[in-house]
């Protein structure tokens, strides 16, 4: 690769630069108050601050939706592209510099519908990146359409009379797909679970999938209730390669100790039985990764030149 | 004798052989280039080979009774040969791109193969992601974090990568796209020559979104133009899709070997901070030209987006900021424009009727125009390399000929078909650009045939417009 990255570490070397979290606080958001996406900016911008990244280094993709105005709040790169591709953004960045950090923000109409193309390849090429998908089970922005998590029943602008269909299951989803080596899921009135589990998300070496349920309290207000109100409808998901917060317990008494590198109890846990269960379902460092097996050459352009120039040769009559 | 088991196989190179003694070329060249089309396969293959060439050679030698004399074209330059899609991928390599994303599709995958062959040794990385629309998502993410990164497709995925184009122009990020042109619309002729995404090229993508197109017209222009679309789409930041086609894709043409230098490889990304105060937009008035800013530059946080936005990148409520960066984006390509030379005329640079052509047809149009002004006809040709923006002073040009007609692979209604008349009649996609930039009345004669245009058929098209011409004027 001809990008210098040797002077970028040097640059990390000689850094003795110490960031605050409002070195990473950008403009005001302009969620609706209650929103959940407040918190995950905020635990966010917590994650930043705590790993000291390099703003410079630091790149946050969306795509379009509520959530997806995520990096325009935070003093890093942002890349606030189009609706559903923000995988795809994401992965050419990371195929051409694998030296940044990178985060994607979508919500549940980015990732599950318009870009679900995306959500399955992207968890097949697991590029170390984190992927947030901020599930509000609605269209938000567009003003109260029917998402494929919106739950079976449940009125909308666009199914009135309720979704005619089963709510998708996006953690069942990804376990489902082949070379998927983290997923997890937490909610965002939850602050220290959320962070850790961010956080547990950035450390995983490949595409760590997290699902976050975020209440939307313009449309799905109702939906979110029962998490919030009643901490017993909430199953905790608990191992020390997975997600532990300590005083959880006293408030959130289901636990189960789950070990992130049994897929087939990570697939029966997912499946849909009226439990909300947080934690970290997968996790396996093991898996291939894309970026990993595909790098750039590192060449001069000099030697570049003289080995086309040994191919013309091929061709030279 | 038996050299091979199955008589239906390798009988090409019995014949490859006749047709060597034939034209008399050296056998020894022949012999090099089996060795180097099956340099991956076992000696015992190229020895079978060899042994079918040298009997075609001496069945012929023995048995026929003639032999046909072309003289070889001397020249002291060095040359090489090569079809349009190797032209376009070791064009790239030259260029300094390092990573292609493409779909399979045809007839462009035949470049993807030959990138995928030379990039991994030296060049690159070449992605196949999941879809065409994905494989526009990650060119573009790459090229915002460093290089310009180019993306490879035919109309169905041109059409497919449209909304991340519109987002290209929208965010000013350099990106190179190579439409091999097939027939179409839908999946068409696929394996066919057309010249029918000339418009979908320039105006496909909703809104205003300018940006450049090109079309080199020979395979050597292949290789170069890349060079030049990763030069314009950095300096410009924007986009540059390159039409190419089946013709030119599939065709092989000897042609000057290209000097290298390593200039056009270099140029990475400068990752040194951004100096205070300069915004990711900051458009110079006059030629709406701004700095790049790439992710590891310290100081150049912030956030591209598709919304309207100021020199800041902040989201604009306000209108007025939309009317202006929509002002500068445009500004780019006449800027662009400025620096470009007027198209030379092939012919007399004045006369009767002047035949105006682009991309693959050059060689078929040049070829009729030398027939018809040896039959003493008042006939030029112009081809454009520019399609947006065009070439400067094609309007002065034009004012030289009595007529002006463009010939083209598409479609266009014939002028006396039934219920058509001069407004609803349906123009060469060339012409219709022309009309409307120039508005000279420029008419047409096109084909979509899923064939390359012969040159005897476009001297009879531009001889019967000039004899009808000349009826009228009786």
């Amino acid at each position: 690769m001809t990008i210098p990255v040797n002077s970028l570490l040097q640059c990390a070397l000689d850094d003795d630069r110490i960031f605050e979290r409002s070195d990473y606080e950008g403009p005001i958001p302009r969620w609706c108050a209650g929103c959940g996406d407040h918190s995950v900016l905020a635990a966010t911008q917590r994650l930043l601050a705590d790993e000291q990244f390099q703003p410079e280094t630091t790149v946050f993709v969306s795509g379009i939706g509520c959530s997806s105005r995520f990096p325009h709040y935070l003093k890093t790169y942002g890349f606030h592209g189009l609706h559903g591709r923000a995988l795809p953004v994401a992965t050419g960045i990371k195929l051409h510099r694998p030296d940044l950090d990178v985060f994607v923000v979508m919500g549940d109409g980015d990732c599950t519908s318009i870009g679900a193309g995306h959500w399955v390849h992207a968890t097949r090429y697991n590029i170390d990146m984190v992927a947030l998908m901020l599930d509000n089970n609605i269209y938000g922005l567009t003003k109260n359409q029917t998402s494929p998590t919106t739950p079976q029943g449940y009125p909308s602008n666009t199914q009135p009379r309720g979704s005619w269909l089963p709510a998708l299951n996006p953690i069942e989803a990804t376990l489902g797909i082949t070379n998927a080596s983290f997923v997890a899921q937490t909610a965002e009135w939850i602050p220290p679970h959320l962070f850790a589990t961010i956080k547990a998300a950035y450390h995983h070496e490949g595409f760590a999938f997290v699902r976050i349920l975020q209440r939307c309290p313009k449309y799905t207000a109702p939906l979110f209730e029962e998490g919030l109100k009643n901490p017993d409808s909430i199953e905790l998901l608990v191992h020390e390669d997975g997600v532990m917060v300590d005083g959880l317990e006293n408030v959130y008494k289901n636990q189960v100790r789950h070990d992130p590198r049994d897929i087939h109890a990570a697939r029966r846990l997912a499946e849909e039985d009226g439990r909300t269960r947080l934690g970290v379902f997968f996790r396996d460092e093991s898996r291939p990764r894309y970026e990993e097996i595909r790098q750039l050459p590192s060449i001069t352009a000099e030697e570049k030149v003289a080995r086309l120039s040994e191919e013309l040769d091929l061709h030279a009559v | 004798m038996t050299v091979v088991e199955d008589p239906r196989r390798g009988k090409n190179m019995f014949v490859l052989g006749m047709l060597a003694w034939i034209y008399d070329r050296d056998l020894d060249l022949c012999r090099d280039q089996i060795a180097h089309a099956f340099r991956k396969k076992s000696e015992e293959i190229y020895n079978r080979n060899v042994e079918l060439l040298d009997l075609g050679y001496g069945w012929a030698e023995e048995n026929l009774d003639f032999r046909i004399s072309i003289p070889a074209q001397p020249t002291t330059d060095p040359m090489v040969v090569m079809n349009g899609n190797e032209a376009v991928a070791l064009g790239a390599i030259a260029a300094g791109m390092e990573l292609a994303a493409m779909y399979p599709i045809t007839p462009a995958t035949s470049a993807s193969h030959e990138l995928g062959d030379v990039f991994e040794k030296f060049g690159g990385v070449v992605h196949q992601a999941e879809d065409e629309i994905a494989a526009a998502g990650v060119a573009i993410g790459a090229s915002y974090a460093g290089k310009v990164a180019y993306t490879i497709t035919s109309g169905p995925g041109l059409a497919l990568k449209t909304e991340f184009l519109g987002l290209a122009v929208m965010i000013e990020m350099p990106l190179v796209v190579v439409d091999v042109q097939r027939g179409g619309p839908a999946t068409g002729l696929p394996t066919k020559v057309e010249q029918s995404d000339l418009l979908a090229a320039i105006f496909g993508q909703p809104g205003d979104a300018p940006h450049v197109v090109m079309a080199p017209a020979t395979i050597e222009e292949c290789f170069h133009v890349m060079v030049t679309a990763r030069r314009i789409a950095e300096t410009f930041r924007t986009v540059v899709i390159v039409l190419s086609d089946a013709n030119l894709a599939t065709g092989v043409q000897p042609f000057r070997r290209p000097e290298l230098d390593p200039a056009w490889v270099a140029a990475p990304p400068d990752l040194s901070p951004v100096p205070e105060g300069l915004r990711p937009y900051d458009w110079d008035a006059k030629t709406g030209l701004s700095r790049r800013f790439v992710p590891g530059q310290p100081g150049g946080m912030y956030t591209v987006t598709g919304l309207a936005h100021d020199e800041s990148s902040r989201v604009a409520y306000s209108s007025a900021v939309h009317q202006r960066s929509s002002t500068m984006r445009s500004r780019k390509i006449a800027v662009l424009q400025s620096t470009l030379e007027p198209p030379k005329v092939y012919g007399d640079d004045s006369g009767e009727l002047l035949v105006v052509g682009w991309g693959s047809t050059k060689g078929a149009i040049e070829e009729a125009v030398d027939r018809l002004r040896d039959e003493g006809m008042s006939v030029s040709s112009l081809h454009l390399s520019f399609l947006s923006p065009l070439e400067p002073g094609i309007k002065e040009i034009f004012s030289r000929f009595g007529k002006v007609m463009t010939v083209e692979i598409n479609y266009s209604d014939e002028p006396a078909a039934p219920y058509i008349n001069e407004e609803n009649r349906r123009r060469g996609q060339l012409a219709w650009l022309l009309r409307a930039q120039t508005l000279y009345d420029v008419d047409c004669w096109t084909r979509v045939l899923g064939e390359p245009l012969r040159p005897r058929a476009i001297a009879d098209a531009v001889r019967q417009r000039i004899e009808t011409v000349e009826g009228d004027e009786a």
